[in-house]
């Protein structure tokens, strides 16, 4: 590698680390992404410049056919789809580090790897470490995806020995790999790639719908990692300090998803939480009525109150009610109420995913407040509007402690004068614990679609 | 005499055959393990400082973006397609070119994909009016 390509890599990984900078805050964000469009370009045209890289046509057409897909699909994607889409798009990026290592394995004199057959021991066991983690990202990220998709039952699956039977293909993949690096037959590579295939599947099924948060980022963190693994291969810095990013990136993700739930990384991997299974197993019957209003009453009490905080949920979502819900907002600001939006951080399937919704409809970032930002702020307001979300709102995370989500962050929507509820029905959320909160006397429960519900609101806010 | 003379000739063609094998042997060396275990330790102390740089400009990533973020992650770890494309460039086609003209074509959805969505995400952001 010349020194002039060593050069220029460097610029694209410091633009890369200026792309992430840039989303410190919203008004430096956009100039963020074009850094890292700057940054790639960069690395693209300094690697096409490399004398060994002369199939130009070939390159150009793989190069403009996926351009052609991807930005067909980003443009044209919903945005309460995202996860998923996120999720298809690590599964690419998992799978690219499997076929650069089989590519650098069949011929490894295109990357000064020795000759075949005769590959460096360093290089087989970064080769086939990038190869499994790339093998493991493809197929989780597929279940990931097929989950909030809904292609996949988004319950966790979980059978008996489950841990057992990754412990031991665990060790296989380990004990592959190092036949792999005595003999370096293909085929040893290929049963290291069908094992990383078959624990990527294992690993994400038992994992609940609403536990996604934190696999979208894991898997996000692994993708980073099987960049840097094939940065090793190569001996490209690019590589793996754009991979040491992605992967912190990740990992700080699901962490802050972790810490969100009061569960540890560990337990999340584990699986098994929430679904039916907790839903039964939750038991106890509830003979108690909430008490239920309807959308006329909730538009004459808000039309009435001076501060009104809106707490959406992964419902609001799935009912597609951010645009009706931002248009209720907004006649309530015009009746002279101030409109605050509190975010859970775990609301919603991916990181972050509510306040893309809210802009999307339109409401300013600077209404849309974080938990420890608005959390005090409940006990002084008139309203609290919960519209399809639940456990984070429920106050046995504070005194149960056998509650399944005893000591998770909620916020205090129970200090509010006035609660409303918007729910389809009375089942219990996603942890299968009873929300207290329904049956207190301060709460109207507003049974039906999040979306109807907010038109009905409309319209009586608008007689 | 002569005899003596052919032991010699012997000797330096054996002592010649001798030189050969070493240098072979410490040409291999060089080519096995010299310049490759060096970038291995090179490489860690980047990777282990790149994470160190991560790690702080991560969590100064306000809670709001984190779905961009996501995004452009996920579009940079494509940078992947350096190895993808010195996979796919060599002229003769053989199996290890199609792998690597697969892989280019998987990063690039992705690095088209992950910066047209990410874009789309930031320009929905907008302040009070």
């Amino acid at each position: 590698m010349s020194n002039l390509s060593t050069v220029a890599y460097l610029v694209s990984s410091v633009l890369f680390i200026l792309s992430l900078r840039g989303l410190s805050h919203p008004t430096t964000a956009r100039r963020g992404n074009f850094y890292g469009i700057i940054g790639m370009t960069i690395a693209i045209v300094t690697t096409v410049a490399n004398p060994g890289v002369l199939s130009y046509k070939e390159i150009g057409i793989a190069f403009v056919i996926g351009g052609l897909i991807g930005s067909v699909i980003a443009t044209r994607i919903q945005m309460t789809a995202l996860p998923q889409l996120v999720a298809a798009f690590h599964s690419l990026v998992g799978l690219a580090a499997v076929f650069v290592a089989a590519s650098a394995f069949y011929n490894p004199t295109a990357f000064n790897l020795g000759s075949e057959g005769n590959i460096p021991l360093g290089s087989l066991i970064e080769m086939a470490i990038g190869t499994a983690i790339g093998a493991v990202t493809f197929t989780g990220s597929i279940i990931a995806f097929g989950k909030l998709q809904g292609f996949v039952s988004g319950n966790p699956l979980v059978f008996k020995g489950q841990h057992l039977l990754n412990l031991i293909l665990g060790l296989a993949i380990i004990g592959l790999i190092a036949k792999f690096c005595i003999d370096q037959n293909p085929e040893y590579f290929w049963m290291i790639v069908a094992a990383s295939f078959l624990i990527g599947v294992l690993l994400i099924v038992p994992i609940g719908g609403a536990d996604m948060p934190v696999i979208v980022s894991m898997l996000n963190s692994y993708s980073g990692w099987a960049a840097a693994g094939i940065g090793f291969t190569l001996s490209n810095n690019l590589l793996i300090i754009t991979g040491a990013l992605v992967g912190s990136s990740g990992a700080i993700l699901s962490y802050i998803m972790c810490k969100g739930m009061n569960r540890s990384f560990f337990n999340v991997l584990l699986g098994g939480f929430g679904g039916e299974q907790a839903a039964s197993s939750d038991g106890v019957k509830d003979d108690r009525q909430a008490k239920q209003g309807n959308a006329a009453d909730a538009a004459f009490m808000m039309k009435n109150s001076k501060t009104i905080i809106i707490v959406p949920g992964y419902g609001m979502a799935v009912a597609q009610a951010q645009h009706a819900l931002r248009e209720m907002g907004d006649l309530l600001k015009a009746a002279g109420a101030e409109v605050r939006y509190a975010i859970h951080p775990v609301a919603g399937r991916m990181p972050g995913h509510m306040n893309v919704l809210l802009a999307e409809a339109n409401v300013p970032y600077d209404e849309v407040l974080e938990l420890d930002e608005i959390n005090r702020d409940f006990s002084d307001t008139d309203v609290a509007f919960v519209i399809g979300a639940n456990d984070v709102t429920n106050p046995a995370a504070k005194t149960d402690k056998t509650s399944a989500i005893y000591g998770m962050p909620i916020l205090d929507v129970e200090n509010a004068g006035q609660v409303f509820f918007v729910k389809r029905g009375m089942a219990s959320g996603y942890a299968g614990v009873q929300n207290e909160l329904f049956f207190r006397d301060n709460t109207l429960m507003l049974f039906g679609d999040a979306k109807k519900v907010c038109e009905d609101i409309i319209k009586g806010l608008e007689n | 005499m002569s005899e003596i003379s052919n032991q010699l000739e012997n000797l330096s063609f054996k002592a010649q055959q001798l030189a050969d094998q070493a240098n072979n042997l410490a040409s291999t060396v060089v080519d096995t393990s010299g310049g490759h275990s060096d970038f291995l330790i090179f490489g860690i102390t980047v990777l282990v400082l790149a994470c160190f740089v991560g790690y702080y400009v991560v969590w100064s990533v306000t809670p709001a973006l984190h779905s961009p973020l996501m995004g452009v992650t996920n579009a940079i770890s494509s940078v992947i397609i350096v190895g993808a494309l010195l996979a796919a460039g060599p002229i003769d086609s053989n199996i290890s070119k199609y792998f690597g003209l697969a892989a280019v074509a998987l990063a690039s959805v992705n690095i088209f994909g992950g910066f047209v969505v990410t874009n789309r995400m930031l320009s929905m952001f907008k302040k009070k009016s």
